[in-house]
């Protein structure tokens, strides 16, 4: 029996539920010479501004236990060269793009989002509130719950693209935030962005990245990405996409379990450009081993109690 | 394109206490690589260390009737990747994805030097091999801290190159830097037009920068940042260059490695 992968997210269709994550697959293109990334159930693009942003100076990364540190300040080269330059290869591979809107200010994220709503080829917003590397914009209204609110409302009245917050995991209460935007009309939300995170050099004792802190991904913050994932789910009715860590079908599964709709894969992609095919693979064969028709059915199915 | 091969260890030969050539059994990878590029190779089958560390292809490897069979990579041990790579054993199998980055451009100039310090003679050696295809003269001005720092040379030697050793404590050639023999060679070129290429800890690659530019030769650089993925997803291995009118940052891996010296904004590039 076939099986049903498909995912819906508001008036957005996703034709399997695994995603390229933000900020870790280009703007898509770069892959596309070797593999096949109208496939892939969406492509998250780098975050984006209204203007081009030089990012922070390197080194942006550092390697830490079964994970890493990023911090990439967001180089980035705008909306408008992003409609112009790669949005029209994108349509022509068809992919399912969902844009990641950065703003300073609430009507930079209007702007931004206005923009993606008149070009042609956008399936999504994926609103980053959660950016932990830049100092004015994301991170501000991803932390205070009446700007998560005021922002998520702004730009659900300048769009009528499927509007997906990402919520940042440095906070006490995620679920509560996964509130607030569904308060606000989005159509999901996305969790988790970078933990806040540190790593010194000790004979220097400066700190190894040169922006100070920067974002923990990959593989050590799975377990604390499906707890809020878990969270949010039992708090919200719109769907989650969820990450953090994802390496493996299982991973997938479990944050599936947990309550996501569906997932997107960063560091990993790092590690393993191929890993599409082997994440669709072992769900596709676990669906088949547990009788599940449709991945839907899935979704928020953890066992409670004995 | 780039693909990912479980690629099986052939042999790893210990150079010294630090350097180390494993070579790789990977037709398919070998025989889309060009001179210049990488590989990314993942040293663990595990999360520790999770990502993969950028090489050099250092020799394709070929068959009996010349069909590539593989890709080599010169490592020195320098932290926890390259020390697996150092201990690694014939019938290991490891992940190469690749070939990776843009290629030495190929150059028309009567005359091509190679300037390597250490660990960066990795890119010279292909691009020696289809230089001499083409029996252009070039020279490889290879510069160690020791003796056993240098390695290799007498492959170029086969290929046809001039050679032009340098030892910082005068075990082997001329004691000092590898800068020294090349500026005085570039004074001594006459209307020789030639095409430098450099490949080496940071403070050479700029000397030879400079060098190239106030001699009005062309100058390569293969640059060696930090790298997250090799496929221009992360945007980690940024080098800042100033061919717009502010300077901005683009990708080592994909824009380069191998970039055009008078772009790069030496101050700007870490190490
Ligand atoms: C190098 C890097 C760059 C990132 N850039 C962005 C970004 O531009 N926008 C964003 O919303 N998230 C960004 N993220 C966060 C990822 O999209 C994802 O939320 C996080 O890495 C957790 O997933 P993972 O463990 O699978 O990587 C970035 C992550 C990394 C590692």
């Amino acid at each position: 029996m076939a099986r049903d992968l498909s995912v819906q997210i508001g008036s957005l269709s996703l034709k399997n539920p695994i995603i390229a994550a933000s900020g870790c697959f280009g703007y898509g293109l770069e892959y596309a010479g070797s593999l096949d990334i109208g496939a892939l159930g969406g492509v998250a693009s780098k975050g984006l501004f209204l203007n081009a942003r030089e990012g922070h100076a390197p080194p942006r990364i550092v390697e830490t236990p079964s994970g890493m540190l990023n911090a990439i300040g967001l180089q980035g080269i705008g909306v408008h060269r992003y409609i112009s330059e790669k949005l029209p290869e994108l349509r022509r591979l068809g992919v399912t793009n969902i844009v990641n809107v950065c703003g300073t200010t609430i009507d930079e994220y209007c702007e931004v989002s206005r923009a993606l709503t008149d070009a042609e080829g956008v399936h999504a917003i994926e609103l980053n509130i959660s950016c932990p590397n830049i100092k004015e914009g994301g991170i501000q209204f991803g932390c205070i719950q009446e700007s998560t609110y005021a922002v998520v409302s702004a730009v659900r009245k300048a769009t009528t693209l499927p509007l997906i917050p990402k919520l940042t995991p440095n906070v006490t209460d995620v679920a509560s935030f996964a509130r607030q935007c569904e308060d606000a009309g989005a159509d999901g939300v996305s969790l988790v962005n970078t933990f806040l995170a540190m790593a010194i050099d000790i004979e220097t004792r400066r700190p190894k990245l040169t922006n100070g802190m920067g974002g923990l991904s990959g593989p050590a913050i799975r377990p604390i990405a499906v707890r809020m994932v878990y969270e949010c789910a039992q708090a919200v009715k719109i769907p989650i996409i969820g990450m953090g860590g994802i390496t493996c079908a299982e991973d997938v599964i479990e944050f599936i379990i947990a309550g996501a709709a569906a997932v997107q894969v960063g560091t990993a992609n790092f590690v393993d450009p191929f890993v599409w095919n082997k994440l669709i693979d072992g769900l596709t064969s676990y669906m088949e081993r547990h009788d599940i028709a449709r991945i839907t059915d899935l979704t928020n199915t953890m066992t409670k109690g004995k | 394109m780039a693909i990912d091969v479980l690629a099986e260890i052939l042999t790893n030969r210990a150079l010294s206490a630090d350097y180390n050539v494993v070579e790789f059994a990977a037709p398919d990878l070998a025989r889309l690589a060009e001179p210049g590029q990488f590989v990314m190779v993942k040293t663990s089958l595990g999360n520790d260390p999770l990502l993969r560390r950028p090489f050099s292809i250092f020799e394709i490897l070929r068959d009996a009737t010349g069909q590539p069979r593989g890709v080599s990579i010169l490592n020195k041990r320098v932290g926890v990747g390259t020390n697996l790579i150092y201990s690694t054993k014939p019938g290991d199998r490891l992940n190469v994805l690749g070939p990776l980055g843009q290629p030495w451009p190929r150059q028309t100039a009567d005359e091509h030097w190679m300037v390597a310090g250490g660990v960066g003679l990795a890119p010279f050696v292909t691009l020696a091999e289809t230089l001499a295809k083409t029996n252009a003269r070039m020279r490889l001005f290879y510069g160690g801290r020791s003796a056993s720092d240098l390695y290799y040379a007498s492959l170029f030697e086969t290929l046809g190159a001039t050679l032009v050793l340098t030892t910082e404590d005068g075990s082997q050639g001329e004691k000092g830097r590898v800068t020294a023999p090349l500026e005085r060679a570039l004074s001594a070129r006459g209307t020789t037009n030639v095409t430098l290429y450099t490949c080496g800890p940071t403070p050479m690659m700029r000397a030879v920068a400079t060098l190239g530019a106030a001699h009005h030769c062309q100058t390569f650089v293969s640059l060696e940042q930090v790298m997250g993925c090799g496929m221009g997803g992360c945007y980690s291995c940024v080098v800042q260059v100033n061919d717009h009118a502010t300077p901005h940052f683009v990708r080592s891996c994909i824009e380069g490695p191998v970039f055009d010296a008078s772009r790069i904004i030496w101050d700007a590039l870490v190490h």
